[in-house]
This record gives structure tokens, sequence and C-alpha cells, in this order.
């Protein structure tokens, strides 16, 4: 019961914020929305059991991806209005992508009731006992920790190529000193007067 | 458990990613002033990774549960991935010297895409496949396009990067039919499933891995990128295009055909011939009519690599025995020609690339032209020199599987090839000098061609040595 009741919960939020927002006219609030909608596709994740895929959800979907979407929306200028000037015209394209969509989860209903697709027998069934991340952890830090530590020189090699791509060396730039910063003593810096009434500060 | 035999079979891998990140932070420190230094500590590196070849196929052949192999094919593959990604950081310090624009991470992003090409050629599985792949297709991107300020560059570099993720995306997606359906990443565990007869989904799979792997040797219909990434990267940075990544890709290809792909044969081979005939075809019929050297070097590495899968077409050991060979010879006909086309520079020093500029060379220039030569009629394949061993032993291994229309088609094209080779050689010996070129090349890059000529020229004396490494390669697949 306690079940069913989450699950509209969550459903209904998802989809009731997924529409506001492609709905709200602030950019800033699309985004917002779209936050929540992640947030509650996290909890219908939890409540068929995968507890591994609601965290990522949270975290790489709404800890980065649209945290970078808000950057974007709030750093560049762009004029939504005019964006949604060609709504009418651009409809009936979206009518037939939606049209597509459509046809793809009859599709996909109609061929997972038909029967199993073929697949063989997987090599390693999981346990039942594990939950998730306790399954993933132990199997990609012991059988697959080659590939694990390899995947972190890919990222290695793409942040140095990103470096080297864009960095310049910039001039007129003050840098911060440490070893100067440390060696001043306030009284080079700081100067103690009695300031007469009446007169102009002499800096 | 990472076991300690595991570790040692990997050990260039870990040899090269310790001086990677070391000379990393070489060059963070030390900055544009380290590039030198740093060059020269990374091709010690690669020599060493390539002196740890000996070591590790003795722990091999198997290593982290099947991820990886350490066997005769992978330290021969390696040992020519080294030694070109040597020859590519070596070649590099006087070209970028007219522009300034050599910085140390130049030799650091070769170091990473030759552990990624590593992984590659030692694959044991689909995701040790991928993660290799993209680790040397990720330096490259940023290779093609190191001279930032370069217009040309910068449009090779996203050019190559954009149909890059494309192909990558095209090769997950294969591999994830196959995963779906044979239950299995391991290359042995997918020919084990598709020993009972090949179902509609795997082969689905097995079309887009071909295509994605098709892409990276820029084999015809995917060879789209390869002229203008050649011709738009800086000249070393193609010279390293042409050579290492090439293997790299031919033994992945040859290794993911005869492991894993080995009981669906007769499905791919008929991809191959299509593939290999298209590439020989296109590869001859459009270099014709170009007149940068660079891109002229492109449509011959798509002619090349078509010859090569010739013997993988066949798929016999001996074929892929020759592919092998074809892929070493390649390699050394490369990396010579590049060195002979880095010293076509202008008087100021500037670099040239027009096929033009050759005019009369062999009035200024009687070493260069002679290189130049000696590359040019080799990869006609005209013997004795080395390319027509090659190419006689890919044809011979082809006709010995009843390829013989399929030979006897590469035979007629590699003559249509020759012309534009040919070409090259009357320019620059019966032309009306044009503009001469600098008096004198770098001491370093007429080692380099010097090196590559002699094993052009006298090469028929290695192969018996050839022959055996390559047997020794093809027999550790099969």
């Amino acid at each position: 019961m306690i079940h069913v009741l989450a699950f509209y919960l969550f459903a209904i939020l998802v989809v009731s914020s997924g529409a506001l927002t492609i709905l709200s006219r602030n950019p800033v609030h699309s985004v917002l929305w779209l936050i929540l909608a992640f947030f509650n596709a996290a909890g219908l994740m939890i409540l068929l059991g995968a507890e591994f895929i609601a965290m990522l959800l949270v975290i790489v979907y709404v800890g980065a991806v649209v945290v970078l979407f808000l950057f974007v929306v709030m750093m560049l200028d762009i004029d939504f209005a005019e964006l949604r000037a060609g709504f009418v015209s651009y409809l009936p394209f979206g009518l037939l992508i939606a049209l597509v969509l459509l046809a793809e989860i009859v599709l996909g209903i109609g061929l997972w009731s038909a029967g199993p697709v073929e697949l063989a027998q997987r090599a390693a069934p999981a346990n039942p006992e594990l939950s998730n991340i306790q399954a993933i952890g132990g199997i990609l830090y012991t059988r697959y920790i080659f590939l694990f530590e390899a995947a972190g020189i890919v990222l290695l090699v793409a942040m140095i190529g990103a470096i080297v791509l864009t960095h310049r060396a910039r001039g007129g730039v003050r840098g911060q000193n440490v070893a100067k910063q440390n060696r001043r003593r306030p009284q080079d810096a700081v100067r103690n007067i009695n300031q007469p009434v009446g007169q102009g500060v002499e800096l | 458990m990472i076991e300690t035999a595991s570790l040692l079979a990997v050990l260039p891998e870990l040899i090269l990613t310790g001086s990677g990140l070391v000379l990393m932070l070489i060059a963070a420190f030390g900055g544009d002033r380290s590039t030198h230094a740093v060059n020269w500590l990374a091709v010690l590196a690669l020599l060493a990774a390539g002196l740890s070849l000996c070591t590790s196929m003795a722990h091999g052949p198997v290593a982290f549960d099947g991820l990886v192999r350490a066997d005769a094919f992978s330290v021969y593959a390696k040992a020519l991935i080294y030694g070109a990604a040597g020859a590519a950081i070596l070649l590099a310090p006087r070209f970028f010297a007219a522009g300034g624009a050599l910085r140390p991470e130049y030799a650091v992003l070769i170091v990473f895409a030759a552990i990624g090409m590593g992984m590659m050629v030692s694959a044991g599985d689909m995701l040790t496949l991928y993660v290799g792949l993209e680790m040397n297709s990720l330096a490259s991107y940023v290779l093609a396009s190191f001279m930032r300020q370069d217009e040309k560059s910068s449009e090779a570099g996203l050019k190559y990067f954009v149909l890059g993720s494309l192909a990558s995306g095209i090769l997950l997606y294969g591999i994830s039919l196959l995963y779906g359906f044979t239950g299995s990443t391991a290359f042995d565990g997918i020919a084990i499933a598709m020993g009972d007869g090949v179902s509609k989904g795997e082969l689905f799979g097995l079309v887009f891995v071909l295509a994605g792997l098709a892409f990276k040797i820029s084999a015809v219909p995917f060879h789209m990128w390869t002229p203008d990434v050649y011709e738009g990267a800086p000249t070393p940075v193609t010279a390293f295009f042409g050579s290492a990544p090439k293997v790299a890709a031919m033994g992945l290809m040859v290794r993911v055909a005869i492991e894993a792909l080995g009981p669906a044969g007769l499905d791919w081979q008929q991809i191959i011939i299509f593939v290999a005939l298209a590439s020989i075809l296109f590869g001859a019929v459009a270099a014709i009519g170009q007149t940068s050297i660079k891109r002229l070097m492109a449509y011959s590495s798509i002619n090349n690599v078509g010859f090569a899968l010739v013997g993988l077409a066949a798929g016999t050991p001996a074929g892929v025995a020759a592919t092998m060979s074809y892929m070493a010879i390649y390699v050394v006909m490369t990396i010579g020609a590049f060195a002979c086309i880095l010293q076509m520079r202008d008087a100021d020093g500037k670099p040239v690339d027009t096929i033009a500029s050759l005019a009369g060379l062999s009035q200024s220039r009687k070493g260069l032209s002679a290189a130049f030569a000696i590359f040019m009629f080799s990869m006609a394949g005209i013997p004795p020199l080395f390319g027509f061993w090659a190419k006689f032993l890919v044809f011979d291994a082809a006709v010995a599987a009843n390829l013989t229309a399929l030979a006897a088609f590469g035979i007629a094209m590699s003559v249509i090839g020759a012309f534009y080779y040919l070409k090259i050689i009357k320019t620059i010996y019966f032309d009306e000098p044009a503009a001469p070129y600098e008096a004198k090349g770098g001491a370093v890059e007429n080692i380099i061609m010097a090196a590559c000529a002699i094993v052009i020229v006298f090469g028929y004396l290695l192969n018996p040595l050839l022959d055996k490494a390559s047997a020794a390669a093809a027999a550790s697949l099969f």
C-alpha cells in the first residue's frame, strides 16, 4: 500500500515538474523544475531497488549536469522570447518527434510482453544478497581494477588536453607570492599616527 | 586481488604511466624551458617500455582475468607502436621551431596515446578495447589541434573529434549489442557464444563493431576524415597518425576479428573484402589529383590499409602474419617518408607542403631526393625494395586462401597507385627547379630518414626475422 502511494507521489511529481520545465516562462525556473524532476525520478529508482542509479541521478545529473545548465542559462545572453517565437513553425517537427518516441514506447512494450528477447544466459548472475552498490564496488575494485585505473588516465588525458588547447600566459596578471606575503610584517604595512584635528591626512 | 603476474604482464603500460605522470610534473614546473628534456625523457620512457616487453610475455598470456593479453601478437604490435611514437617525438622539435609552438605537453600526450595503443593491441575484452581506444583518441584529438593558433590545425582537431566521437558511439553500440546477445564482453566468451551459430543480433553487433574499427584505421567508407586531418595537423603529428595509431587499430581489428568473432568468420570476411577493395580503389584513384603532399600521404595510407586488410580477409594464420608484416614495413616507409616531408622547408625555414615545390629538388638536395625516391618506389611496390615484399606477402596469403580475384584486383590497382608515387619522383628529378629549399636538414631528421631508407633498401635481408616474428604473432591468436 505504502509502495503504491509512494509510486504515485513520485510519478505525479515527475510528470508535473517535467511539464512545468517546458511550460515555465523563466529559463532559470525551468532548470529548477528539471532538478525537481530528477529528484523524483531518483525516488522512483529507489522504489525499484536500484539505489545506485538513484544516487547517480542525483550526483551526476543534479550535481553536475543541471548545475552546468544553470550556469549556461545565467551566463549566456539568450533571448528566450525570441527562441519561443518560432514555436508554431517548429510545431509539426516537434509533433513528429513526439510521434516517433510514442511509437518506440508502444513497440518496446509490445516486444516486452511478446516474450523475452533472445538473450543468452548471463555469465555471472547477480547475487541477490548484495545491494547494488556492494556488487558494483566488489567487482569494480577487484576484477576490473585495471580498467578503473585506465579510465582515470583517460580523464587525466582529457584534462591535459583541455589545458593544452586553452591555457595561455596572460600579461598584466598579479600572481600571488606566498613567500612575499609571509615575509611582510605589520610594522612595514601599518603606521600608527596621532592625527591632529583639522589637518589633511598624509598618505 | 591483483596478482603480481598480472602487474608484470602490463609492465610496459605501468612504466609509461609512471613516466607520463612524472613528465607532466616536470612540464608543469619547468614550463616551456623543459621541452627538450621532456622530449628526450619521453623517448627514454618509450625505450624502457619497449625493453620491458621482453619480460612481459613470460607472465602472460592472460592477465587481469582475461582483460589483458600479453602474447607474441601484442609484443610485436607494441614494439612497432613504441618505435613509431618515439620517432614522432624526435621529429617534432625542428618543425615546431619555426612557429615556437612546441610545448612539453606534446611528448606527454604521445606517451599517453602510446599507453592507450598498447591497451588496444593487448585487449582481451571489449572494455579494455574501448578504454584503450578512447585514451589514444583523446590524446590524438588534442595533438591534431596542437598548433591552436593555426586555423587549419584547429579545424583538423575539431573534425577529428566530432567524427571520432561518432565512430566511438557506433563502436559502443556494436559492443552493447554483442554483450546483449552473447552475455559476455570477453573475446573468448563472445567466441564461445557465437560457436553455436551466429544470431541476427550478434551479426548486427559485429557489423557495428567493424564499422567503428574501420573508422579508426581510416578504411573506405569511413575514411572521410583522413585527408582533412592529415593536412591540417602539424606534420610531425601527421607522421604519428600515419604510423602508430594505424598499427594499433589494425592490430585491434585483427584481434577482434580472429579471437572474438572467429566463429563468424564467413560473415566478417565479406565485410573485410569489401572494405579492402574499396580502400585500395579509392586510395589509388583519389590521390592522383592532390597538390598537397600531406593529403597525398593520407590517400596513400587509405590505400595501404586496404592492402593490409587483404591479408586479414584471408582469415588464415598466414594471412594475419602477412597483415602484421605489412604494417611493420608500412610504418618504416611512413616514418621515413615523413622524415623527408618534414625537411620540405623554404629558404626562410617555413614548412611547405605542395608537391609543386618539390620540382627539381634533385639539383639542390641530392640526399633528400634519393631518400624520397626510395620511399616512393617502395610504396609503389617496386622490387627489390621492402614495400614489394609487403604486398607480395598479403597477395600470397590471399591466393592461398582462394581469394585470387581479390589479389588480382589489388595488383591491378597497385599499378594505378604507382602512378602518383612515380609522379613525385618525376617532379623531383625531371622538372624545372622551383624555389630552392633550406640548404640543410636537421640532424635528427637526417638520421631517421637514412635509417629508414637503409631498412627499406636492404629490408629483404631482414625477411627471415620478420617472417618469424609475424608468424609467432599470428600463431598466438589462433
